[in-house]
């Protein structure tokens, strides 16, 4: 089956421009990890240089590892992102069906409505949902993390739409076989609709492990801190240190980066409809 | 489990209610009237934390915020951002689709690297720009010293900062806008490539006759929806210049000036107004992508 590899001069061409287009994107991320490898010397030399003398220098992750808890960070973001993707991954499930197979009087209002909230920016959200985790004590804990995203406008209305794909008849004959909503959603519609909620979960655990504002806002102490915050703080406590900083910023990307090179269809995918939070 | 086969046990009219129970709570709690009370708060004078005292009602947080230099530098130093940074995205983004849409060899290794950004944390990239940005020993000082441009203090130098947030922002956005216009390309009928080259056409005028016009709608929702999450730029400044909005407070962002107000300072009703007018922006921008939707029913 090999076809000839035929260069013509507007392919290499071609060639060319992604393949600078490439180095431009990825360069930063193989100037965090080279420079998370460097020795002192190495890192202070000018011109800089393109490759570590050793790859498999490990000081700069163990000096980093031993100045800031970054197990801890690490573990409190699988945390985080995990419990969020089910809970709001449940939230939408049954959402979506309501919305999609279900009949209830004002059901297209409160839909239109509820896209219309979808354009407020969680930014303009901030103030009171700061006060309300605070006035119910869960100041400090990771639950203070997960609860204000248990319910994804947008994430619904993906899946909604997806669910509205799905033919009428299928439902009518699972009913008349005597299945219930409950049972006809979880083991009919939910393993139809697998590849829109594999996106839909990608997308979110993308935006909870990289979540900022909201971590930055509700969370003091070091013991509920994730790996982004741990990063910041590290960056604004832990001194000056680029090598260090260069060797956390690399084990913060790392999950995220192995996570795309498996899953790379779903997520560009469901960015395509636009999925993702800028 | 098996006993309850039909739904008849309950009443049909309530059952959907228990599938939204849920996910209505958590719109009410934390959407719906978190928009309510932002509104509200905004125009409560000398408005406190927890115990949701204030002084008086009235406009002055919205006169207060829109007199503030800060406020002001935050609304220039924003329009600035969009102004440069969504058009020069979105040119070299239809350049990059364009590349990535052709049916050549290792095109998915290529598709990995352009859509890396998407998925990593800002935080962490926001740092090694910095590091790349350095004055004394960055890459981009080297590497612009080849061709005999620079040094620049792109960090400690407050006229630079700007260009330095611009930069980084154009990197931030293509991979989000290259896969809109790539999608967009795979969309349109091969058949009018086709038809154009038996009728003779060169690529370049396939390019300008056939792509840009067929793609026109892509872009413009593509601008609309980088020009909305351009407008609440703020994150990228947190480590390019160590929490602070430039290096000496000289580069605002609405949403900075917002986060500032009500973290730092306190200021509630300042942080509502802010976010209010904020809003206001949004939504004028939202309204011109609905029209684009509409029109060329897109989606």
């Amino acid at each position: 089956m090999k076809k000839r590899f035929h260069f013509s001069p507007k392919k290499l061409l071609v060639y060319l421009c992604l393949i600078i287009g490439a180095i431009i994107m990825v360069f930063p991320f193989y100037w965090m990890l080279v420079s998370a490898l460097k020795t002192t010397a190495e890192f202070n030399s000018y011109p800089p240089t393109w490759v570590p003398e050793n790859w498999f220098n490990m000081e700069n992750f163990k000096t980093a590892f031993s100045k800031a808890p970054f197990v801890t960070y690490f573990m409190n973001s699988v945390i985080v992102t995990i419990s969020c993707v089910i809970v709001t991954g449940f939230t939408t499930i049954l959402a979506a069906f309501a919305f999609s197979r279900l009949k209830f009087k004002g059901r297209d209002v409160i839909f239109s409505l509820l896209l219309s909230l979808m354009m407020v920016p969680f930014e303009m959200l901030v103030i009171t949902n700061y006060e309300t985790v605070t006035r119910l004590q869960m100041g400090d804990s990771l639950i203070v993390l997960i609860i204000p995203f248990i319910s994804s406008i947008f994430y619904t209305y993906i899946l909604r739409n997806f669910f509205l794909s799905i033919p009428d008849s299928l439902y009518y004959s699972a009913r008349i076989d005597g299945a219930s909503n409950w049972k006809y959603l979880w083991r009919i519609m939910v393993p139809i609709a697998k590849p829109s909620l594999v996106t839909i979960m990608l997308l979110n655990a993308i935006s909870c492990w990289n979540s900022f504002l909201w971590t930055l806002l509700v969370i003091n102490s070091d013991d509920f801190r994730t790996l982004p915050i741990g990063l910041y703080a590290f960056m604004t406590e832990g001194g000056s240190d680029f090598k260090l900083q260069m060797a956390a910023s690399t084990f913060t990307v790392l999950p995220m980066i192995i996570l795309f090179l498996f899953t790379r269809k779903y997520i560009v995918n469901g960015v395509a409809r636009g999925g993702i939070k800028g | 489990m098996s006993a309850k086969t039909k739904s008849g046990t309950f009443n049909r009219s309530f059952e959907p209610w228990l599938y939204l129970l849920p996910f209505i709570f958590g719109i009410v709690v934390f959407t719906l009237y978190p928009v309510i009370n932002v509104v509200l708060i905004s125009f409560k004078e000398g408005y406190r934390l927890l115990t949701g005292a204030f002084d008086s009602i009235g406009v002055e947080n919205y006169l207060k915020v829109i007199s503030d230099p800060y406020f002001i530098n935050g609304i220039k130093n924003t329009a600035i951002y969009v102004i440069t940074v969504v058009p020069i995205a979105t040119a070299i983004s239809l350049f990059f689709a364009n590349l990535l849409n052709q049916k050549i060899r290792g095109i998915a290794i290529f598709h990995t690297a352009y859509f890396l950004p998407l998925v990593t944390s800002a935080t962490a990239v926001g740092l090694v720009w910095k590091l790349m940005f350095n004055g004394q020993f960055g890459v981009i000082n080297y590497l612009l010293g080849i061709f005999n441009i620079g040094p620049f203090e792109w960090i400690t130098d407050p006229r630079m900062n700007i260009y330095t947030l611009i930069i980084y922002g154009i990197w931030n956005m293509i991979p989000f806008t290259t896969i809109l216009l790539l999608s967009g390309l795979q969309n349109i009928d091969p058949l009018y490539y086709t038809a154009a080259k038996v009728d003779g056409a060169s690529s370049s005028k396939m390019f300008f006759r056939i792509t840009v016009p067929l793609l026109a709608p892509t872009i413009g929702l593509t601008c609309v929806v980088n020009t909305i999450s351009a407008s609440k730029v703020y994150g990228e400044l947190f480590p390019l210049f160590n929490g602070r909005p430039g290096i000496a407070r000289n580069l605002y962002t609405v949403v900075f000036y917002i986060y500032e107000k009500f973290y730092v300072d306190w200021d509630l009703g300042s942080a509502a107004a802010a976010s209010i007018i904020l809003f206001l922006i949004i939504f004028v921008f939202t309204m011109i992508q609905l029209q684009i939707q509409k029109r060329w029913k897109y989606y």
